[in-house]
């Protein structure tokens, strides 16, 4: 009697326990770094560690290569089978939250304080995800060269005036000791040059789209601020003092390290490599202001929710869990990017005080601009993308951007607006 | 004088022969030159190796690091068994049906074959691009019975990179046209020796298809290797991953270009056993369609 007793609670509770372990729910978190060793352990540790702190949720992680990530993501959805978690880049969040794709976060109130804000997915005035860090753009220089020239090394407070970068190009140039005085990497060809690149135009007081309305580039583009710009894009390879779209992309890579070109137009997630070549004479310098402030372009990789989890509670968890400081830190020491919080720089690495790369904080923090937030950046980005090559190849300033204009309008009325009132 | 004059002339287009043999030949086997040399340098080197001569030559520092590096970095195995496994298994089961096929479009009589046959042709046009969210959605509302019973889709497994592989319409083209050329009599005469149709398939016909079986087989493996559209928008899971798409594993913000090269040296292997496996037949394969044009 006593054994039949003993037997049936050991049933019981195994039955309980197994209950009990069957009731954690599973949430599937789509991640774009496979083949990336170090993003991977850090995530994977994210992952346990809050695994770990609960008992309700189990992260499963599912790693897809960067390239074809958003193929994967595209795809999925056409099957209905997204997971709980994605992560997105920056300018293609609001597309995917457009499309239906993703629902907004609700995080904690104050989750995102003091994040920096292109760490901050924000479209039609909801969150929809949130990065663990940031990229930012900057001007790589040898101080030796500058100073043996007499450049003044421009500050965040006091950039380069658009003239002032202008002379020094024209100076740099001169000398002959580089092929070319600046080189804005043409050879990357894709997001590189409406991330790197429109800045310059903001900073004319252009902008790729009318940001008030999102339902016209007319005036903004192929304004006056826009053909201005233009007109000086053009110079810079009219007057051979950067490589144009033809530039080896090799050149692109080692061009600089090698002395081939004066200055720079590069990442952060390349300035390591840079400071291991060319050692402490390596500056990052601010974007020049040519008017209306200096920019640089700003967002990266985030974390969402699909709308088809049905596990939302779990995925805000886990992707409120991951935004600490700590986390942020590790994935900026890990990878090189800047971490997204003032916290966070500072129990970094490369960011803290002091730090090699200390700089890319300010300048994400006080330059940074969001790429246009619709869902019709793609094509935006691909027809920019185009005027600027076009131009740069020689091509009328006024009709390239005209015609420009007239493809991004037409792309948005195809698109009833995007879902911005037209 | 004018026996030498011929033989002059004779040696100088034979010169000029190997000469243009010799050029094309190069431009075929630079690339892999390339890809193999630069596999054994570090980035930087062959970034600037890359403008000159001496990105065809093992100089500089030279080691096996970048493959080591890609091991690392890519479960290269588990992607090879993949690979391996779903592209044999599709070049085996593709042979069979397509030559079965083609066997009934060639010998059989029934109502509609031309048209069917023309329908299959057809599909040429269509480039598997058009097709593939179609395919798409088809596949994940399929049943297959699995471990747990029968279950609605065939995301993410084997069979989704199989299956709606094996009918090839190039390769019942293929066969069909090898099959038509050859004599009726060998039909006929193992029909008035009471052969049935599979025995005439399998005993009379399969044994002289040699060369189209290595032609198709080599395209089909070919196809299926590079796999990398469809196992994008099938395949969630890395261990069921082909190596194909792990060629994007090294895409990061700095691309391992050395890693890249050494990955695409090991990949290559395989394409190059098999060919050269089955480079005769394919050859006579090529030749014996020429001469029957």
């Amino acid at each position: 009697m006593k054994k039949a007793l003993s037997i049936s609670i050991l049933v019981i509770m195994l039955i309980t326990f197994s209950g009990l372990a069957s009731a954690q729910t599973e949430l599937s978190l789509w991640y774009h770094g496979a083949g990336n060793e170090t993003e991977r352990s850090i995530l994977l540790g994210i992952i346990d560690d809050f695994n770990a702190s609960q008992s309700d949720y189990t992260v499963v992680l599912e790693e897809f290569p960067q390239e074809s990530y958003n193929s994967s993501i595209v795809a999925a959805a056409l099957a209905g089978d997204l997971p709980d978690i994605i992560d997105v880049d920056g300018p293609v969040m609001p597309g995917w939250a457009w499309a239906g794709y993703m629902v907004p976060l609700q995080l904690s109130e104050g989750a995102l304080d003091g994040f920096l804000p292109g760490a901050i997915g924000e479209y039609n005035g909801e969150v929809y995800a949130v990065g663990l860090w940031d990229a930012a753009v900057s001007i790589y220089a040898r101080r030796s060269v500058l100073e043996a020239n007499m450049i003044r090394i421009p500050t965040l407070d006091d950039p380069w005036t658009g003239d002032e970068f202008d002379g020094i190009l024209e100076t740099l140039q001169a000398t002959g000791e580089f092929e070319y005085a600046l080189d804005l990497g043409m050879a990357w060809t894709g997001e590189w040059y409406p991330y790197a690149f429109s800045p310059f135009l903001q900073s004319f007081g252009g902008d790729m789209i009318d940001r008030s309305t999102y339902l016209t580039a007319e005036g903004v583009l192929n304004g006056d601020a826009g053909v201005a710009f233009g007109n000086w894009w053009q110079s810079l390879f009219e007057r051979g003092l950067a490589p144009g779209t033809s530039q080896d992309g090799a050149d692109r890579e080692t061009g600089f390290i090698d002395g081939k070109y004066a200055l720079q137009w590069n990442g952060n997630w390349a300035g390591i490599g840079a400071l291991e070549a060319v050692g402490d004479d390596l500056l990052f310098l601010p974007a020049p202001d040519f008017g209306s402030g200096s920019t640089i372009g700003a967002a990266s990789w985030q974390f969402g929710i699909s709308s088809s989890s049905e596990n939302k509670e779990g995925a805000n968890a886990f992707i409120e869990f991951a935004i600490q400081d700590e986390y942020l830190a590790a994935f900026s020491d890990g990878i090189g990017l800047i971490p997204a919080t003032a916290g966070a720089a500072e129990m970094s690495q490369h960011y803290s005080m002091g730090g090699a790369l200390e700089v890319y904080f300010g300048l994400s923090e006080a330059q940074a601009l969001v790429r246009p937030v619709t869902p019709g950046y793609a094509t935006l980005a691909l027809i920019f993308e185009k005027a600027l090559a076009d131009i740069a190849n020689g091509a009328d300033v006024q009709d390239t951007l005209d015609a420009a204009v007239d493809e991004i309008d037409q792309d948005i009325e195809d698109n009833m607006g995007y879902g911005f009132d037209m | 004088m004018k026996t030498m004059s011929l033989e002059t002339r004779q040696n100088l287009i034979i010169g000029l022969r190997y000469a243009l043999l010799i050029l094309i030949s190069a431009i075929f086997i630079f690339p892999i030159v390339f890809m193999v040399v630069s596999s054994l340098k570090p980035d930087i080197q062959l970034l600037r190796d890359s403008g000159s001569l001496r990105a065809f030559l093992p100089v500089g520092d030279i080691s096996l690091n970048n493959y080591a590096d890609a091991f690392e970095r890519v479960p290269m195995v588990q992607f090879a068994f993949n690979s391996i496994f779903t592209t044999a298994v599709s070049v085996g089961a593709s042979l069979w049906l397509n030559s079965m096929a083609a066997f009934s479009f060639a010998f059989l009589k029934w109502r509609g074959k031309a048209i069917v046959l023309s329908l299959i042709i057809a599909t040429f046009i269509v480039p598997f691009e058009v097709v593939a969210i179609p395919m798409l959605l088809i596949a994940n509302n399929l049943p297959w019975i699995g471990p747990n019973g029968i279950e609605i889709g065939w995301l993410n497994s084997y069979h989704v990179q199989i299956i709606p592989f094996i009918a090839d319409s190039l390769g019942i083209f293929l066969f069909y046209q090898y099959f038509r050329d050859l004599p009726d009599e060998l039909v006929e005469a193992a029909r008035i020796d009471g052969a049935s149709i599979f025995q005439i398939y399998a005993r009379i016909i399969m044994p002289i298809a040699g060369p189209i079986l290595a032609t198709v087989a080599i395209l089909k493996f070919l196809t299926m290797w590079n796999a990398y559209l469809w196992p994008l928008m099938t395949i969630r899971s890395e261990e069921l991953r082909p190596i194909m798409v792990g060629l994007q594993y090294f895409f990061q913000l700095n691309t391992a270009w050395g890693e890249i090269m050494a990955y695409l040296s090991v990949v290559t292997i395989p394409v190059l056993i098999f060919y050269l496996a089955l480079q005769r037949a394919f050859i006579e394969s090529i030749a014996t369609s020429g001469i029957k044009g």
